[in-house]
């Protein structure tokens, strides 16, 4: 053989990961450039694309369904992250405690994150019914007359970012996992330095949890432009009452494939690639402020 | 610490100081354990709620508010109907009796079923109805039946297992690719495969819904299978990133020997990768059983359903049913959670995520 070994190993390497290859092209970088052509087309899958130019661009930003639509997805991500955020990191931080039966409480905190989808989404359906559910009469043991949740177009977003605060698990686990990387001599330290245990927390736990934290907003934020299954199911794919449940999603979903607008469909999808790309991006320049790697030192 | 205190009367306060903290730890571990208990109920009531409601039947459906456990109005036969059997305060005794007519004003006709000759008319918020545990276990078998659990599960299976065979082929050869060798452009490769972990999935939706009706795979399980065994960016990353801790010695041995790349992934790599391994299936798993939104795209004939699907229909056909279709779901979330308790430690302990950071 007349190979050297490093062409020999660059063979290899791409023999090894061809399989992602051939599904990028096939599954990824195809369908976003034919996705790009389609946004300027009328398609309905039946008789061939016609070309309109930008005229689906133009006639998205006169939709008041797709501002409606964006405003629903950005107000429940408003809620349901920060909320998450902050819920999440807390159990996690409790969780990471030395307390007698910790692996007891993980185990039922992480129980949520493994029962998603439909069979989730039914059940909070009858949690929030306001006569047989168990929300209402809960909350009248305290003197506060529940709302009509989800049948009240007022309560129906809050009532998604309830259930959604129920599934917080799966954040914890990644929480959990940065919480137990911080090095326990940056506690000792800090023990013999005097600090309470406030301070160990401000100044030690979280400063070196900062990039799990990103990490989880950005992945956050993607997943609230995604949100489908949990309002398709309690809407019946509607969007109600009176479209207050109509997210960005949703949305697309109904012009893709009830409508069959696939032109008018691929050009949300677009809008949606660049808004969650802004987004990704203003969060990583400012996360330049708050997160902290702590190889970035090593370089001093 | 005031600086004017002398060395001697620095040490007691010393101390004190560290009781002081002692008592801190404690009274936190007390109270960390209290915020954890309450929490853990907030979490578990839903999920009991969900026993409890799919094992009532369409009487115990309309209590409201609807008690956690299932019970139902204990009833006496009184001239041949059955009537509610009520504990009731007559002249300062307490008697068992039947409530037989409602009467205004909030009272109610109550008769001994052992002595019908004689009624009392009381007011019935005063009284309690007996109520005794009634398990409605065959909404089970009924909710199994009218939903043609068999075939969607055979389906939501196929779709499950083979597409985590696949995913496990396809991830181990590139996560391996990834890990272990040195070529032009591949960290470019390796940047565009992280880079589309953050791609919304829509933008490649539609043209791939195309392609697939092209192939005439819409409505078989094809669509959602086939596209495994082309790798993903997630469990590609989770893998490398233990790939990575193994020992480069270990492949160094084995190429000693003779071992060739595929040789070194199949015997060294893959053996000391199983407990990545077994979290990204179990990860699959989870996602395959519950995945909703590509089953409803790809997915036309009721015989070619998942599971997802067939519940959603089922509870958007018969949602007055909700003792059924809350059977339905509670199987529909077994296996997942009987997987969960199983592999406990992967989720408890982090193990593929402890690769995330840094």
């Amino acid at each position: 053989m007349s190979l050297t070994p490093a062409r020999r190993e660059s063979l290899w390497a791409y023999a090894f990961i061809t399989p992602w290859l051939i599904g990028f092209m096939v599954f990824t970088a195809g369908p976003m450039a034919a996705s790009l052509f389609f946004s300027l087309t009328e398609y309905n899958i039946v008789s061939p694309p016609q070309w309109l130019g930008l005229t689906n661009y133009v006639n998205l930003f006169q939709d008041e369904l797709f501002w409606h639509s964006l405003s629903v997805t950005f107000k429940y991500a408003a809620f349901a992250l920060p909320l998450g955020l902050v819920f999440s990191y807390l159990i996690a931080v409790l969780l990471n405690q030395k307390i007698p039966g910790v692996n007891v409480w993980r185990t039922i905190y992480f129980l949520p994150s493994v029962v998603a989808g439909v069979a989730v989404a039914l059940l909070w359906a009858r949690i929030f019914d306001p006569k047989f559910g168990i929300l209402n009469p809960f909350l009248a043991q305290f003197g506060i007359k529940g709302p009509g949740w989800l049948a009240d177009p007022d309560w129906s977003v809050p009532a998604l970012v309830i259930m959604s605060l129920w599934g917080v698990g799966g954040n914890v686990i990644i929480y959990l996992a940065g919480l137990q990387g911080v090095p326990t001599d940056l506690y000792d330290a800090a023990k013999v330095d005097g600090a309470t245990a406030w301070q160990r927390f401000r100044h030690v736990t979280l400063p070196m949890t900062t990039p799990v934290i990103f990490y989880n907003l950005v992945l956050g934020l993607i997943g609230a432009f995604q949100y489908f299954t949990e309002v398709y199911v309690l809407t019946g794919g509607a969007g109600g009452p009176v479209r207050s449940t109509l997210f960005y999603n949703l949305y697309l979903y109904q012009n893709a494939f009830k409508y069959f607008h696939m032109g008018y469909a691929s050009t949300m999808a677009w809008v949606l690639f660049v808004i969650v790309l802004l987004l990704t991006l203003l969060i990583f320049r400012s996360s330049d402020t708050w997160v902290y790697y702590e190889g970035q030192l090593k370089g001093r | 610490m005031s600086p004017s205190l002398t060395p001697a009367a620095r040490a007691p306060a010393l101390r004190r100081l560290f009781e002081g903290l002692k008592g801190q730890a404690l009274l936190l571990k007390s109270l960390t354990t209290l915020v954890l208990a309450a929490g853990a109920g907030v979490i578990m009531l839903p999920l009991l709620f969900l026993l409890s409601t799919s094992v009532k039947d369409r009487d115990q459906l309309r209590q409201s508010p609807p008690p956690l456990i299932p019970t139902a109005l204990t009833l006496v036969e009184v001239n041949g109907k059955q009537e509610p059997l009520y504990r009731v305060t007559v002249d300062g005794q307490t008697r068992e009796m039947a409530l037989i007519k409602n009467r205004p004003g909030g009272k109610g006709l109550f008769l001994d079923p052992a002595n019908p000759s004689q009624t009392y008319e009381l007011v019935i918020a005063e009284q309690t109805a007996l109520t005794h545990l009634e398990i409605h276990w065959e909404n089970y078998a009924e909710a199994l039946r009218q939903m043609k659990f068999d075939k969607l599960l055979v389906n939501t299976l196929l779709v499950t297992f083979l597409g985590m065979a696949g995913m496990l082929f396809s991830c181990s050869l590139v996560a391996y690719g990834f890990s272990r060798f040195r070529a032009p452009w591949l960290n470019i490769f390796f940047i565009i495969l992280l880079s589309t972990i953050m791609l919304p999935g829509q933008v490649r939706l539609i043209p791939t819904y195309v392609f697939f009706n092209k192939l005439r795979w819409v409505d078989t399980l094809l669509p959602l299978i086939v596209p495994q065994f082309f790798a993903n960016a997630y469990d590609v990353f989770l893998l490398r990133q233990f790939f990575l801790t193994i020992p480069l010695e270990l492949d160094d041995a084995a190429k000693i020997d003779g071992a060739s790349p595929l040789q070194v992934l199949l015997y060294v790599i893959l053996p000391q990768a199983r407990p990545a391994l077994v979290s990204v299936a179990i990860f699959h798993f989870l996602y395959a059983w519950n995945d909703f939104y590509e089953p409803l795209i790809y997915l036309h004939s009721p015989q070619n359903w998942t599971l997802a699907v067939g519940l959603q229909t089922f509870n958007a056909l018969y949602a007055v049913n909700t003792h059924l279709i809350m059977a339905a779901s509670a199987v529909m979330i077994l296996p997942p959670i009987i997987l969960y308790f199983l592999a406990q430690r992967i989720f408890t302990q982090g193990v593929v995520f402890s690769g995330i950071k840094g």
